[in-house]
């Protein structure tokens, strides 16, 4: 306890904000010098990642005081300024991403000594840079900000997509890159310059800044603008770079595409809703009915696609695809319970997720094996790691006693709030389409037995990965127990009003 | 210039298209050369002519003399003629230089060597 | 102020002019590169002060010789051409020290000493169309730039060079002898060549022929030399055959003059009310921006030469400015202001990347990037982040650009031109990004080439963290030119 009130005491709130951003460059800088002694390399990823929560930790407290930070980091353009703030949601995706960064980071240890990966620093280095530009979209206090950083992300985590370096990673790099930059040049940058253009500012206000000031037609344009040009949420149809990236090593899909960077795409479409149009204008005016549809179309045709995969990271993506559209579905139903459901699924899916990624990568380095159909009877094998990935797909499917129990309730909840009958046909059809395509893997790793004896013996993953993967489980479970403080800052997302 | 009247602008205009067929529809490099100093000097005319006063002398001061044309407009001629004179030169050098690399002076020919172009 | 103070924009001017003939004096090479460096840097000083001086007095008048306009030619200096003066004098700064090394291997001992004497020419004609407030003397240093381009471009390595050089020569002179006849109908008509009289005297004759006439072939002729669409023909050979320390300048800065003198023209001289009012030059303007915009950079991918390619963009990139100038409104001119430091910034360090490759590698084509980022990593870097600036992404000077570009439409309600100009950012993606990969994926051909020498990473790496530099903090880029903007509107006859 002294130790934390002897950190709150050092550190201020507005230091703590900008040293969130400046602390994973700076470990950049040190991965880069330490390159060459590999145990120091990753003692340094490790102390910032530690670091970074603390400082997150640190905001928070702050923000549970009353008294958030605001920081001007730099006056870009005459009136218009790099800022960076906090509020609930922007907390919490920032704990989610700085929490999960340090289990990752133990997971690429195991991950990438285990396949013996070359180019390692460049990795280490470019998911610290990354995990900068998740901060600053995090914090961003207006669109501005947040647009910046938000292609710092896209910039960064591309040279962890192509870390392969073949023939098949500069392809699918190419689509991740040209997808997420059509999007953020072609929609997202003249969406931000429209809501300037008609508001005179891009902060980020309670109630919004465009209420009054557009009308209803123009603000369903410029509500679709976001959508579609906020790529890295996966609307369909601009989605095609999540299944591209699968080229990227597994820790990479794990946490950029299972947390940051797919987090940051559903936390700026929700911070577009609830601060940028205010969710009473929204209500208003027909635009986010439209986004409902688009978003529920999303979630069932990404579902139907994922049972048709064969390799399971693909499977994976698809259904990260469909998760997203749950978020967004839920972001745009513009109720309490849903806004609060939206939020909450936001943490039960990383955790989820993130565990199905990490079991797909300890698969990958114990067994070489990438396709469903190798995997009967591994369980044997690889009990932990199995578990674990049983415990990820009925968070995906969302069933007790996981998290993602608690997070589709409350978006049920928020649909019967609203009185939609589309998306609870939506929630109830890809329930089963998730099931479909989760539980036979579970099945057919635990009950079936072994097709053909493996090339060479193996068990576990290395320690580090199952260490990790369990961890994250382990989490999923807890979030189903224990989602009383979490709960809590999401009611304040909506005004603490049930 | 009820003098010189507007005969004058038409052999101006006719110096200036024909300049500019010589840039234009002439293939070989000198001959656009040539048609450019026409052209330019289709504008040294206009020039000088803007300077000409109905019934004035000369711009030569001369004892008795009230009126006289305008020496400005020959003056900025002198410096534009120094500019043609100067770019017809580097252009001719240019020729030469094109003449010894290529082996020709037909921008045809030119072509042909070095699709490029 | 000081008596010597007093004479700034006419020193401005002088230096570089006076360098040219010192520098043949000496013997060797190094002599006349001090001299000219020496030339520039001191300009650079003397802008960057009348910089200063301009925007806490206000604009200011300089009598050549002390004779007052009309009979005298006058230099006047305000917040639009003093910006101009420091960008050029800064480029060719930086330009040199890069020049020190490039000009040595690509021009050689023996004609080096010339090629100087002939690029301080070049400084001198640039900077006296910027400082002059007479419209003959606007000729007279256009011309200058002119035939001291034609020369250095000719002194590139292939022998194209010489037919590049000889288009733009016909090109050029053509566009200048337009200027000259639209001068000579102007004086015809109001008895003067002063730019301020001009102004005042114009409005009464707007309507008569002589000066419609005369303001469409002195626009005409701006543009041949802005190379704007359809008159950019000669642009690319020129800057692709060129020595790569011209077409680092060249790119970086003639294009930027011929543009501050359209916006004088069209502006200062004529006037908002004739020039875009009675008459469409707004419309055409945009109309032939958008065109050329998309256009040239559809063009641009399928370049086999880099050079090529970077020339084709900077057409396109011209497109965008005289975008802004034809939408008629402040924002839209601050945006074309903006652009016009920003991308002397962005094309510049993309040049002199290339010069680099060039001078280690032998060539430019898309053989020599291949596996860049593992031969010379310094200069792919400085690649990189200036094709990064082009494309328009955050924290570089081009996001800046876009930014204002994309509102100033916006504001007007021109939502097609934002698609243009959006679609145009992304096809700028596409071919910076297809170096890029080659430069990144692809296997090197065997050879061991070092890292560029530093003298050359140097200014090039500059011009890189001015980019960044500006791209973060543009206040000061962005107040000079939304200042600019306003005073244009609000001084406009």
């Amino acid at each position: 306890m002294s130790l934390v009130t002897l950190g709150t005491a050092a550190i201020s709130p507005e230091l703590a904000i900008q040293l969130a951003l400046a602390l994973p460059l700076l470990g950049a800088l040190l991965i880069a010098l330490a390159g060459r002694w590999p145990n120091l390399r990753e003692a340094v990823t490790l102390l910032t990642a530690c670091g970074l929560f603390a400082l997150v930790v640190r905001v928070l407290l702050a923000l549970l005081d009353g008294v958030p930070p605001r920081v001007e980091l730099v006056e870009m353009l005459p009136g218009l300024a790099l800022v960076l703030h906090t509020e609930p949601l922007s907390i919490l995706f920032a704990l989610l991403a700085s929490g999960l960064w340090i289990v990752t980071s133990v997971y690429s240890i195991g991950y990438m000594r285990g396949n013996e990966e070359n180019r390692q620093t460049r990795f280490y280095v470019c998911f610290a840079i990354a995990l900068c530009g998740a901060m600053g979209v995090a914090f961003a206090a207006n669109l501005l900000t947040l647009f910046v950083f938000y292609e710092v992300l896209t910039l960064s985590t591309w040279p962890l997509v192509t870390h392969k370096g073949d023939q098949a990673a500069e392809r699918g790099g190419r689509t991740y890159l040209l997808v997420l930059m059509s999007t953020s040049i072609g929609l997202l940058l003249p969406a931000i310059l429209w809501t300037y253009a008609v508001a005179g500012t891009t902060d980020f206000r309670a109630g919004g800044i465009l209420a009054g000031q557009i009308g209803p037609i123009a603000a369903t344009l410029l509500l679709l603008l976001y959508l579609f040009g906020v790529g890295k949420a996966a609307v369909m149809p601009v989605h095609r770079w999540l299944p591209a990236a699968m080229v990227a090593p597994t820790p990479v899909s794990a946490l950029l595409h299972a947390v940051a960077v797919v987090k940051a795409g559903v936390f700026t479409l929700a911070k577009v809703v609830i601060y940028v149009f205010g969710t009473g204008f929204l209500a208003q005016v027909p635009a986010a009915s439209v986004a409902i549809y688009l978003a529920g179309f999303t979630v069932v045709a990404a579902s139907v696609v994922a049972l048709r995969q064969q390799n399971l990271k693909r499977l994976l993506a698809y259904s990260t695809i469909a998760q997203l559209g749950y978020v967004v579905m839920a972001t745009m139903a513009l109720t309490a319970y849903a806004e609060i459901g939206a939020a909450m699924h936001m943490v039960a899916h990383a955790f989820g997720k993130i565990t199905l990624f990490f079991c797909a990568g300890a698969i990958y380095v114990a067994a070489r094996k990438t396709e469903l159909g190798q995997l009967d009877g591994i369980a044997r094998r690889m009990p932990w790691t199995m578990t674990a990935f049983a415990i990820g797909a009925l968070t995906m499917i969302g069933v007790p006693p996981t998290g993602g129990f608690v997070s589709k309730w409350l978006i049920v909840a928020g649909a019967f709030q609203r009185e939609s009958w589309f998306m609870l046909a939506v929630l109830v059809i890809s329930t089963a389409l998730n099931a479909a395509y989760f539980l036979p893997i579970v099945f057919r790793a635990f009950l079936l037995p072994e097709r053909s004896p493996p090339p060479r013996e193996h068990g576990e993953a290395p320690w580090p990965m199952v260490a990790a993967l369990s961890l994250t489980a382990l989490l999923s479970l807890l979030l189903f127990f224990f989602n009383q403080p979490l709960l809590a800052l999401a009611y304040a997302l909506v005004g603490g009003r049930p | 210039m009820s003098g010189l009247g507007v005969g004058v602008y038409l052999v101006i205009v006719f110096l200036m298209m024909a300049g500019m067929y010589g840039v234009i529809a002439r293939g070989n490099l000198v001959k656009k050369l040539v048609g450019l100093s026409i052209f330019q000097s289709s504008v040294f005319f206009l020039y000088i002519c803007i300077g000409f006063v109905d019934g004035a002398a000369a711009p030569i001061l001369t004892e008795g003399v009230q009126r006289y044309s305008n020496p400005l407009t020959s003056v900025l001629i002198l410096t534009a003629i120094v500019v043609g004179v100067a770019t017809t030169a580097l252009g001719l050098a240019l020729v030469v230089r094109i003449r010894q690399a290529f082996g020709s002076v037909e921008e045809d020919e030119i072509h042909a060597m070095d699709p490029t172009l | 102020m000081s008596t010597w103070q007093a004479h700034l924009p006419a020193l401005v001017v002088l230096a570089p002019l006076l360098a040219a003939p010192l520098s043949l004096l000496g013997r060797g090479t190094r002599w006349p590169w001090l001299v000219v460096s020496a030339a520039a840097w001191l300009s650079l000083a003397a802008s960057v002060l009348l910089l200063r001086q301009v925007l806490d007095d206000g604009p200011l008048r300089y009598f050549v010789g002390g004779w007052e306009p009309p009979w005298g030619i006058e230099l006047a200096v305000d917040p639009l051409n003093a910006l101009l003066l420091v960008l050029v004098t800064l480029l060719a700064s930086v330009t040199l020290v890069y020049a020190g090394t490039s000009v040595a291997r690509e021009i050689g001992h023996a004609r080096a000493p010339l090629f100087y004497a002939v690029l301080s020419l070049l400084v001198t004609g640039l900077l006296g169309i910027a400082v002059t407030g007479d419209a003959f003397n606007v000729f007279v240093f256009l011309e200058i730039s002119s035939l001291a381009t034609y020369t250095l471009i000719a002194m590139g390595r292939d022998r194209r060079a010489l037919t590049a050089s000889f288009q733009y020569l016909i090109m050029g002179t053509i566009g200048a002898t337009f200027y000259l006849i639209g001068i000579g109908f102007l004086y015809a008509m109001t008895g003067t060549l002063n730019m301020a009289d001009l102004a005042e005297r114009l409005p009464e004759l707007n309507h008569t022929r002589t000066v419609r006439t005369a303001f469409a072939f002195i626009v005409t002729g701006i543009c041949l030399k802005l190379a704007v669409f359809p008159l950019h023909l000669w642009l690319p050979n020129a800057y692709s055959f060129a020595p790569s320390t011209v077409s680092v300048l060249v790119a970086a800065t003639s294009t930027k003059v011929a543009l501050y003198l359209l916006i004088r023209m069209l502006f200062t001289v004529f006037g908002v009310q004739f020039a875009f009012v009675h008459e469409p030059t707004g419309n055409i303007l945009v109309a032939l921006a958008l065109v050329g915009i998309l256009s040239c950079s559809l063009v641009a991918i399928g370049q086999r030469d880099i050079k090529r390619l970077l020339a084709y963009s900077s057409v396109a990139q011209i497109g965008y400015m005289v975008l802004g100038i034809g939408m008629v409104s402040v924002t839209g001119l601050t945006a074309a202001l903006l652009h016009m430091f920003n991308h002397a910034l962005i094309k510049g360090a993309l040049f002199m990347a290339l010069g680099a490759v060039a001078y280690q590698l032998r060539g430019t084509g898309r053989e020599q990037m291949a596996g860049l980022a593992r031969r010379m990593p310094w200069t792919f870097w400085a690649f990189v982040l200036g094709g990064l600036s082009l494309v328009g992404v955050p924290l570089t000077v081009g996001f800046i650009s876009k930014w204002y570009l994309i509102l100033a439409a916006i504001e007007q309600g021109w939502w097609p031109v934002v698609a243009v100009i959006v679609v145009a950012s992304l096809l700028a993606l596409v071919y910076i990004g297809r170096v890029v990969q080659s430069g990144w994926f692809d296997e090197p051909p065997p050879g061991k080439p070092e890292e560029a020498p530093l003298a050359m990473l140097l200014p090039m790496w500059a011009l890189v963290l001015a980019n960044i530099y500006f791209g973060i903090d543009a206040r000061l880029t962005v107040g000079v030119a939304e200042r600019a903007a306003a005073m244009l509107f609000a001084l406009s006859p």
